[in-house]
């Protein structure tokens, strides 16, 4: 279980570093859903089996496949693919490289002070279940109507008028 | 049986947090600003589940539930944003949407 946890720890990190400097998108978009396959591995070997199967279904299954068919509809060319390469080298990785780090470097230092305890329970799906109806239930209720608002501006911002349809130059 | 500690899957979660938030500053592209975003809300997604095993409530589970709801509504909102700015400047480039700097130099 350890060993499992610290290589798709490792699967993760690495695909999400390719996800950051991919010029692709559709490759990033691999990648990506790489990174999330890993991740439902750690919450396995944490002992979430539901998120990990949640994890898989919606982020893997549906959440991926509205970012495909957005790089689908855009068909960005090679053009576009030399432009990211030249926008992304060099120094400007500097900067938010040293804040980034310096940002991870007080998280671990927050651990390193206390003491390590192995997260050992298995919570299965029956308490989550249980919990999520009776404590969340206006959480949830609030999450429905989110994604009701999200369908809403998905659909208003979906339709594109024939005015704009054009550059505006 | 399990005996992943809860710090290396905090630790684990801040490491991909920041490789989120890297990709997030650096990054011009909408479709990559967004995937980044997708990687920070996973590893706030790890540290929930992993504080939720430690002490052997369901709550962390649920809270990834509530991230999945909240990063699906994002993405469907985002991505119809993307489509909308690509079908008017043509780019999907950030610093080619500057509408409101254009108009107040005018």
């Amino acid at each position: 279980m350890t060993q499992l946890f610290y290589a798709s720890g490792a699967v993760a990190i690495v695909a999400s570093i390719l996800v950051v400097v991919g010029t692709d998108p559709m490759h990033a978009i691999i990648s990506l859903a790489v990174v999330l396959l890993a991740i439902a591995t750690i919450f396995w070997t944490l002992g979430a089996p539901f998120a990990a199967v949640l994890q898989i279904i919606i982020y893997a299954g549906a959440i991926l496949i509205l970012f495909v068919f957005a790089v689908m509809v855009l068909n960005l060319g090679r053009e576009e693919r030399a432009r990211e390469k030249s926008l992304i080298s060099g120094v400007i990785w500097v900067l938010p490289f040293v804040l980034t780090a310096a940002l991870l470097a007080e998280f671990i230092l927050v651990l390193a002070n206390r003491q390590t305890m192995p997260a050992v329970a298995v919570v299965g799906p029956h308490p989550v279940g249980e919990s999520l109806f009776t404590t969340y239930l206006i959480g949830v209720e609030l999450m429905s109507m989110l994604l009701l608002a999200g369908l809403v501006a998905a659909f208003h911002f979906g339709v594109i008028p024939a005015r704009l349809g054009e550059p505006d130059e | 049986m399990n005996n992943v500690t809860t710090d290396a899957a905090l630790v684990l979660a801040g490491i991909l947090f920041v490789i989120g938030a890297i990709g997030v500053l650096v990054r011009r592209n909408l479709i990559f600003v967004l995937m980044s975003v997708e990687i920070m809300l996973n590893a706030a997604a790890i540290a929930f589940v992993a504080a939720g095993s430690k002490w052997n409530q369901p709550d962390g589970q649920v809270f990834v539930i509530f991230i999945l709801v909240t990063a699906a509504a994002e993405v469907a909102v985002g991505l119809s944003l993307l489509l909308r700015i690509y079908s008017q400047w043509r780019s999907v480039d950030t610093d080619e949407v500057s509408l409101l700097k254009e108009r107040s130099n005018e």
